[in-house]
Protein backbone atom coordinates (compact mmCIF):
# COMPACT_ATOMS: atom_id res chain seq x y z
CA UNK A 1 0.00 0.00 0.00
CA UNK A 2 1.34 3.41 -0.93
CA UNK A 3 0.03 6.94 -1.04
CA UNK A 4 0.27 9.89 -3.43
CA UNK A 5 -0.18 13.59 -2.89
CA UNK A 6 -2.70 15.11 -5.26
CA UNK A 7 -3.80 18.73 -4.96
CA UNK A 8 -2.69 18.82 -1.32
CA UNK A 9 -4.60 15.67 -0.43
CA UNK A 10 -3.09 12.31 0.51
CA UNK A 11 -4.66 9.49 -1.50
CA UNK A 12 -4.20 5.82 -0.66
CA UNK A 13 -3.35 3.39 -3.49
CA UNK A 14 -3.66 -0.39 -3.66
CA UNK A 15 -0.83 -2.79 -4.55
CA UNK A 16 -1.40 -2.19 -8.30
CA UNK A 17 -1.22 1.58 -7.91
CA UNK A 18 -4.98 2.09 -8.34
CA UNK A 19 -7.20 3.92 -5.87
CA UNK A 20 -7.62 1.97 -2.62
CA UNK A 21 -10.85 3.76 -1.67
CA UNK A 22 -13.41 4.28 -4.41
CA UNK A 23 -14.89 7.12 -2.34
CA UNK A 24 -11.76 9.23 -2.98
CA UNK A 25 -12.64 9.47 -6.67
CA UNK A 26 -13.89 12.67 -8.25
CA UNK A 27 -13.75 14.08 -11.76
CA UNK A 28 -11.02 16.47 -10.67
CA UNK A 29 -9.02 13.58 -9.26
CA UNK A 30 -9.50 11.69 -12.55
CA UNK A 31 -7.90 14.62 -14.40
CA UNK A 32 -4.90 14.47 -12.07
CA UNK A 33 -4.63 10.68 -12.35
CA UNK A 34 -4.72 11.03 -16.14
CA UNK A 35 -1.81 13.48 -16.05
CA UNK A 36 0.23 10.96 -14.07
CA UNK A 37 -0.51 8.45 -16.86
CA UNK A 38 0.69 10.96 -19.45
CA UNK A 39 -2.74 12.07 -20.66
CA UNK A 40 -2.65 15.86 -20.42
CA UNK A 41 -6.29 16.52 -21.13
CA UNK A 42 -9.35 14.29 -20.80
CA UNK A 43 -11.59 14.81 -23.83
CA UNK A 44 -15.26 13.87 -24.19
CA UNK A 45 -14.12 10.61 -25.77
CA UNK A 46 -11.95 9.79 -22.75
CA UNK A 47 -14.91 10.52 -20.48
CA UNK A 48 -17.14 8.27 -22.53
CA UNK A 49 -14.79 5.37 -21.78
CA UNK A 50 -14.27 6.34 -18.12
CA UNK A 51 -18.00 6.68 -17.48
CA UNK A 52 -18.67 3.37 -19.21
CA UNK A 53 -16.02 1.65 -17.04
CA UNK A 54 -17.58 3.09 -13.90
CA UNK A 55 -21.05 2.02 -15.00
CA UNK A 56 -19.96 -1.58 -15.63
CA UNK A 57 -18.12 -1.67 -12.33
CA UNK A 58 -21.19 -0.45 -10.50
CA UNK A 59 -23.39 -3.07 -12.18
CA UNK A 60 -21.05 -6.10 -12.24
CA UNK A 61 -18.44 -5.29 -9.61
CA UNK A 62 -15.64 -5.80 -12.13
CA UNK A 63 -14.01 -4.26 -15.19
CA UNK A 64 -15.36 -5.19 -18.66
CA UNK A 65 -13.29 -7.32 -21.05
CA UNK A 66 -11.58 -5.38 -23.84
CA UNK A 67 -14.05 -7.00 -26.24
CA UNK A 68 -17.01 -5.71 -24.24
CA UNK A 69 -15.35 -2.33 -23.90
CA UNK A 70 -14.92 -2.14 -27.68
CA UNK A 71 -18.45 -3.25 -28.41
CA UNK A 72 -20.42 -1.36 -25.80
CA UNK A 73 -18.57 1.83 -24.90
CA UNK A 74 -19.14 3.37 -28.32
CA UNK A 75 -15.38 3.77 -28.78
CA UNK A 76 -13.68 1.30 -31.15
CA UNK A 77 -10.42 -0.57 -30.56
CA UNK A 78 -8.22 1.75 -32.65
CA UNK A 79 -9.47 4.86 -30.91
CA UNK A 80 -9.28 3.20 -27.49
CA UNK A 81 -5.58 2.61 -27.99
CA UNK A 82 -5.00 6.16 -29.20
CA UNK A 83 -6.94 7.64 -26.25
CA UNK A 84 -5.21 5.41 -23.71
CA UNK A 85 -1.84 4.41 -25.13
CA UNK A 86 -0.11 1.52 -23.34
CA UNK A 87 -3.28 -0.35 -22.43
CA UNK A 88 -6.82 1.09 -22.61
CA UNK A 89 -8.49 -1.25 -20.10
CA UNK A 90 -5.75 -0.91 -17.50
CA UNK A 91 -5.29 2.85 -17.87
CA UNK A 92 -8.95 3.78 -18.08
CA UNK A 93 -9.69 1.66 -14.99
CA UNK A 94 -6.99 3.48 -13.06
CA UNK A 95 -8.23 6.91 -14.12
CA UNK A 96 -11.81 5.85 -13.38
CA UNK A 97 -10.75 5.04 -9.82
CA UNK A 98 -11.37 1.30 -10.19
CA UNK A 99 -9.17 -1.71 -9.38
CA UNK A 100 -7.00 -3.21 -12.12
CA UNK A 101 -9.08 -5.38 -14.54
CA UNK A 102 -8.71 -9.08 -13.74
CA UNK A 103 -9.65 -10.85 -17.00
CA UNK A 104 -7.31 -12.17 -19.71
CA UNK A 105 -9.31 -10.77 -22.62
CA UNK B 1 13.71 -5.50 -10.32
CA UNK B 2 13.92 -7.21 -13.72
CA UNK B 3 13.30 -5.14 -16.85
CA UNK B 4 9.66 -5.27 -18.02
CA UNK B 5 8.93 -6.92 -21.36
CA UNK B 6 8.44 -4.30 -24.08
CA UNK B 7 7.92 -6.37 -27.19
CA UNK B 8 6.86 -9.93 -28.08
CA UNK B 9 6.99 -11.87 -31.34
CA UNK B 10 4.63 -14.81 -31.28
CA UNK B 11 4.95 -17.69 -33.75
CA UNK B 12 1.76 -19.67 -34.39
CA UNK B 13 2.59 -22.98 -36.05
CA UNK B 14 -0.56 -25.09 -35.49
CA UNK B 15 -3.88 -24.76 -37.25
CA UNK B 16 -6.24 -26.36 -34.73
CA UNK B 17 -8.43 -24.19 -32.55
CA UNK B 18 -6.39 -25.01 -29.46
CA UNK B 19 -3.21 -24.45 -31.43
CA UNK B 20 -4.19 -20.97 -32.57
CA UNK B 21 -5.87 -19.40 -29.55
CA UNK B 22 -2.97 -19.33 -27.08
CA UNK B 23 -1.01 -17.14 -29.52
CA UNK B 24 -3.97 -14.83 -30.10
CA UNK B 25 -4.68 -14.48 -26.39
CA UNK B 26 -1.03 -13.75 -25.67
CA UNK B 27 -0.81 -11.16 -28.46
CA UNK B 28 -3.98 -9.38 -27.38
CA UNK B 29 -2.90 -9.57 -23.73
CA UNK B 30 0.42 -8.01 -24.67
CA UNK B 31 -1.25 -5.06 -26.37
CA UNK B 32 -3.53 -4.61 -23.36
CA UNK B 33 -0.42 -4.28 -21.19
CA UNK B 34 1.10 -1.76 -23.55
CA UNK B 35 3.56 -4.33 -24.93
CA UNK B 36 4.26 -4.31 -28.69
CA UNK B 37 3.07 -7.52 -30.35
CA UNK B 38 3.84 -9.27 -33.63
CA UNK B 39 2.12 -12.45 -34.79
CA UNK B 40 3.91 -14.67 -37.30
CA UNK B 41 1.84 -17.51 -38.79
CA UNK B 42 3.67 -20.48 -40.21
CA UNK B 43 2.90 -24.02 -41.47
CA UNK B 44 -0.66 -25.06 -40.55
CA UNK B 45 -0.92 -21.98 -38.36
CA UNK B 46 -1.55 -20.10 -41.61
CA UNK B 47 -5.12 -21.45 -41.59
CA UNK B 48 -5.91 -18.87 -38.90
CA UNK B 49 -5.38 -16.02 -41.36
CA UNK B 50 -6.57 -17.69 -44.58
CA UNK B 51 -9.84 -15.97 -45.38
CA UNK B 52 -11.74 -19.09 -46.40
CA UNK B 53 -10.51 -21.25 -43.51
CA UNK B 54 -10.21 -19.00 -40.46
CA UNK B 55 -13.89 -19.28 -39.49
CA UNK B 56 -13.79 -23.08 -39.58
CA UNK B 57 -10.88 -24.10 -37.39
CA UNK B 58 -11.56 -27.13 -35.21
CA UNK B 59 -10.36 -28.86 -32.07
CA UNK B 60 -8.00 -31.78 -32.76
CA UNK B 61 -9.64 -34.76 -31.04
CA UNK B 62 -7.37 -37.44 -32.49
CA UNK B 63 -4.15 -38.10 -30.63
CA UNK B 64 -5.01 -35.71 -27.81
CA UNK B 65 -4.48 -37.71 -24.63
CA UNK B 66 -5.60 -34.83 -22.40
CA UNK B 67 -9.07 -34.74 -23.96
CA UNK B 68 -11.95 -34.95 -21.46
CA UNK B 69 -15.61 -35.67 -21.97
CA UNK B 70 -18.29 -33.35 -20.62
CA UNK B 71 -18.35 -34.19 -16.91
CA UNK B 72 -14.59 -34.50 -16.72
CA UNK B 73 -14.05 -38.21 -17.51
CA UNK B 74 -10.99 -38.92 -19.60
CA UNK B 75 -11.87 -39.62 -23.23
CA UNK B 76 -10.35 -42.79 -24.73
CA UNK B 77 -8.19 -41.56 -27.59
CA UNK B 78 -9.84 -43.88 -30.15
CA UNK B 79 -13.17 -42.12 -29.47
CA UNK B 80 -11.71 -38.97 -30.93
CA UNK B 81 -11.71 -40.56 -34.36
CA UNK B 82 -15.46 -41.23 -34.41
CA UNK B 83 -17.33 -39.13 -37.00
CA UNK B 84 -18.83 -36.03 -35.42
CA UNK B 85 -16.46 -36.01 -32.45
CA UNK B 86 -14.31 -33.20 -33.81
CA UNK B 87 -17.38 -31.09 -34.60
CA UNK B 88 -18.79 -31.74 -31.15
CA UNK B 89 -15.58 -30.86 -29.31
CA UNK B 90 -15.24 -27.73 -31.45
CA UNK B 91 -18.80 -26.70 -30.71
CA UNK B 92 -18.26 -27.20 -26.99
CA UNK B 93 -15.04 -25.23 -26.91
CA UNK B 94 -16.46 -22.33 -28.92
CA UNK B 95 -19.45 -22.21 -26.60
CA UNK B 96 -17.26 -22.07 -23.49
CA UNK B 97 -15.02 -19.43 -25.04
CA UNK B 98 -17.98 -17.22 -25.89
CA UNK B 99 -19.05 -17.41 -22.22
CA UNK B 100 -15.80 -15.83 -21.08
CA UNK B 101 -15.85 -13.29 -23.91
CA UNK B 102 -13.10 -14.78 -26.08
CA UNK B 103 -13.98 -13.64 -29.62
CA UNK B 104 -14.06 -15.88 -32.72
CA UNK B 105 -10.74 -16.03 -34.62
CA UNK B 106 -11.66 -13.40 -37.24
CA UNK B 107 -12.93 -10.87 -34.72
CA UNK B 108 -9.95 -11.54 -32.43
CA UNK B 109 -7.50 -10.86 -35.26
CA UNK B 110 -9.32 -7.64 -36.13
CA UNK B 111 -9.07 -6.58 -32.47
CA UNK B 112 -5.35 -7.37 -32.29
CA UNK B 113 -4.70 -5.59 -35.58
CA UNK B 114 -6.71 -2.51 -34.57
CA UNK B 115 -4.81 -2.52 -31.29
CA UNK B 116 -1.60 -2.08 -33.28
CA UNK B 117 -0.45 -5.70 -33.42
CA UNK B 118 1.30 -6.74 -36.67
CA UNK B 119 0.22 -9.88 -38.51
CA UNK B 120 2.60 -11.71 -40.84
CA UNK B 121 2.50 -14.87 -42.95
CA UNK B 122 5.54 -17.11 -43.44
CA UNK B 123 6.87 -16.99 -47.00
CA UNK B 124 8.24 -20.54 -47.03
CA UNK B 125 4.81 -21.92 -46.10
CA UNK B 126 3.01 -19.66 -48.57
CA UNK B 127 5.26 -21.01 -51.33
CA UNK B 128 4.98 -24.60 -50.15
CA UNK B 129 1.16 -24.52 -50.08
CA UNK B 130 0.94 -22.50 -53.34
CA UNK B 131 -0.84 -19.60 -51.66
CA UNK B 132 -0.77 -15.91 -52.51
CA UNK B 133 -1.64 -12.57 -50.90
CA UNK B 134 -5.28 -12.75 -52.02
CA UNK B 135 -5.90 -15.93 -50.00
CA UNK B 136 -5.46 -14.06 -46.72
CA UNK B 137 -7.75 -11.95 -44.54
CA UNK B 138 -7.32 -8.21 -44.85
CA UNK B 139 -5.56 -7.96 -41.47
CA UNK B 140 -2.53 -9.84 -42.82
CA UNK B 141 0.10 -7.12 -43.19
CA UNK B 142 2.77 -8.85 -45.22
CA UNK B 143 4.23 -12.17 -46.34
CA UNK B 144 7.76 -12.23 -44.93
CA UNK B 145 10.81 -14.48 -44.88
CA UNK B 146 12.28 -15.90 -41.71
CA UNK B 147 15.10 -13.36 -42.02
CA UNK B 148 12.62 -10.51 -42.09
CA UNK B 149 10.85 -12.06 -39.12
CA UNK B 150 14.05 -11.83 -37.10
CA UNK B 151 14.63 -8.27 -38.27
CA UNK B 152 11.13 -7.26 -37.20
CA UNK B 153 11.63 -9.08 -33.90
CA UNK B 154 14.62 -6.95 -32.92
CA UNK B 155 14.47 -6.41 -29.16
CA UNK B 156 11.49 -8.76 -28.78
CA UNK B 157 10.94 -11.90 -26.79
CA UNK B 158 10.18 -14.67 -29.32
CA UNK B 159 7.43 -17.07 -28.25
CA UNK B 160 6.80 -20.24 -30.25
CA UNK B 161 3.37 -21.85 -30.03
Amino acid sequence: MSTIEIAGKTIELDADGNLANAADWSEDLARELAKIEGIEELTDRHWQVINYMRKVYEEDGGAPSIRKLTKESGVETKELYSLFPKGPAKKSARIAGLPKPKGCI
Amino acid sequence: MAEPIEKVSIVVSHGSLEGVYPGLIMANGARMEGIEATLFFTFFGLDAIIDKRMDNLSVATVGNSAMRMPGGMKMPTWLGAIPGMEAFATYMMKKEMEKIDIPPVREFLEMIHDAGGDIYACKATVDMFHLSEKDFCEQMDEIITVGEFYEKSAGAEIIFT
